[in-house]
């Protein structure tokens, strides 16, 4: 199959991205500043991160939609407010994690946010459970464009006014240039700021504005530096349809109603595992001095008992160490615990650490 | 000192009598992007032409560093494993990543010039 292409395509390419393979889109990995520069002016300034490979995905219908999509997806859609978001997933019938996403309720419906690797496969997921009237579509005429960072709302504003009136998890519809935009207030870096979906047609447009203000373009490589020091997980590494919720320290995530009620894939299992916890647990660990343990480290005891799997681990630049995560059986998930990391066939120390790595400065 | 020599993977060599000092190239670093660990070998480590003898991370991945002759290591270079962006920014200079006594010095000889490596890099993007 040929790689696809954002809108953005020639653009990344004039700046002088490097461009990896990723889900089957050709995306930047990162531009002629670097991951770290890309990643230190992020939180110090702001960046905007082309994120158009995601899925945007539309639902229409009445309550009986809303039913349809509670079955599968765990939040309290049934209260959620016009306009108003909430992080969730989509489960299988062993509450594995089929997919991560931002569900926001629309006048219509629902709009979800997909992981680019896994829409397909979810659009399919959801379809099973949906009814005729229910309307449903992939929208690829829409670019998606992150804004991040402490000045994304002094910037945006100038350009969409009332923006700065958002707050976290909410969104809005606005007008740019005689087009439809929505905004909402969100992101994955830990910084405020925004997402915004933007007709292709018009999303050169944005960015060159976003330019004119100093914005510099992000590429993958800080996304994901900026998302694991925000302890945030990354869909396919840190989840996958064989994690659940509870292991995956996102209990939160599970509206309290359907904690109690059910009554979703995998109800069962996940009700069992809040009651009695689970055998492993999502953590942070911190490596001892700059040694970097990445994906697939294996995480041992200091009696050297195998005890867990880092699933992502990079070089935090503004944490300026570096910074993992991984799954590790619960009675050694203890913050501050001791372990051992192999790399490279020698063992070097490390510690169980908190989530975040770095604090989040959302606008609640 | 000699003129440097380059290998297929990427480092250079230079040679003062039989000590070799060996780094990794700009065009390295500019593939590697923004370097952020290091490991050097330790004094007294016989090395192999083309063995593995040091580790360098950037933020994308990790990749060893090879040395392009036999021998002895010497002497591993401290101040880039306590501030490894040093290699971004000197790579062919300062930021070398060890000394090594040669065993054999025609090793040496069949390392590429200047001229040949730019050639080859030219040929083979990556």
């Amino acid at each position: 199959m040929e790689e696809q292409k954002t809108a953005l395509y020639n653009y990344h390419k004039n700046l002088g991205a490097k461009f990896v393979s990723f889900a089957g889109y050709e995306m930047p990995i990162q531009y002629k500043d670097g991951i770290v520069k890309e990643h230190i002016s992020t939180r110090s300034y702001a960046g905007f991160f082309d994120v158009s490979h995601m899925g945007q995905f539309f639902l229409e219908g009445d309550k009986t939609l809303t039913d349809a999509l509670e079955k599968i997806i765990p939040a309290d859609l049934r209260s959620l407010k016009l306009n108003h978001s909430k992080y969730s997933f989509l489960l299988n019938n062993e509450g594995g994690i089929i997919d991560d996403l931002i569900i926001t309720k629309t006048s219509k419906g629902f709009c979800i946010i997909l992981n680019a690797a896994c829409k397909d496969n979810d659009v399919k997921q959801i379809e099973k459970f949906l009814k005729k009237d229910h309307k449903y579509f992939l929208n690829n005429d829409l670019s998606l464009i992150a804004l991040q960072g402490p000045k994304a709302v002094e910037i945006l504003e100038k350009l969409v006014p009332g923006v700065s009136n958002l707050k976290f998890m909410t969104g809005d519809n606005f007008k740019f240039d005689n087009e439809d935009l929505y905004i909402t207030r969100s992101g994955y870096t830990g910084e405020d700021g925004f997402e915004i979906s933007i007709p292709n047609i018009k999303v050169e447009k944005l960015i060159s504005f976003l330019k004119e203000n100093k914005v510099n373009a992000v590429g993958l490589g800080a996304r994901d530096t900026l998302r694991l020091e925000a302890g945030l997980c990354l869909y396919g590494h840190d989840l996958n349809e064989k994690i659940n919720p509870i292991e995956a320290n996102l209990k939160w995530a599970i509206a309290k109603r359907r904690r109690e009620e059910g009554g979703f894939n995998g109800w069962e299992k996940i009700k069992k595992l809040i009651e009695n916890g689970s055998e492993k647990k999502r953590v942070g660990i911190l490596p001892e001095g700059r040694i970097i343990a990445r994906e697939n480290t294996k995480i041992f005891s200091e009696s050297g008992e195998e005890i867990g799997l880092i699933t992502s681990g990079t070089f935090g630049p503004s944490v300026n160490a570096p910074v993992a995560m991984g799954y590790i059986y619960t009675k050694h998930a203890e913050i501050g615990t001791k372990v051992h990391l192999e790399i490279r066939g020698k063992k070097h120390g490390g510690k169980v650490s908190e989530l975040p790595f770095f604090k989040k400065s959302y606008v609640k | 000192m000699s003129e440097k020599k380059f290998s297929k993977k990427h480092e250079w060599v230079s040679l003062d009598g039989d000590t070799a000092t060996v780094g990794i190239t700009k065009h390295a670093t500019e593939m590697l992007g923004d370097i952020v660990f290091v490991e050097v070998p330790e004094p007294g480590k016989s090395v192999e032409k083309d063995g593995q003898a040091a580790v360098v991370e950037s933020t994308k991945a990790a990749s060893d560093v090879y040395s392009p002759v036999s021998g002895e290591i010497l002497e591993g270079n401290k101040s880039i494993v306590d501030d490894p962006g040093n290699v971004n920014s000197d790579p062919e200079g300062v930021s070398w990543f060890f000394k090594i006594k040669v065993k054999d010095k025609s090793e040496f000889d069949t390392l590429m010039n200047k001229a040949d490596y730019d050639k080859f890099c030219a040929e083979n993007p990556s």
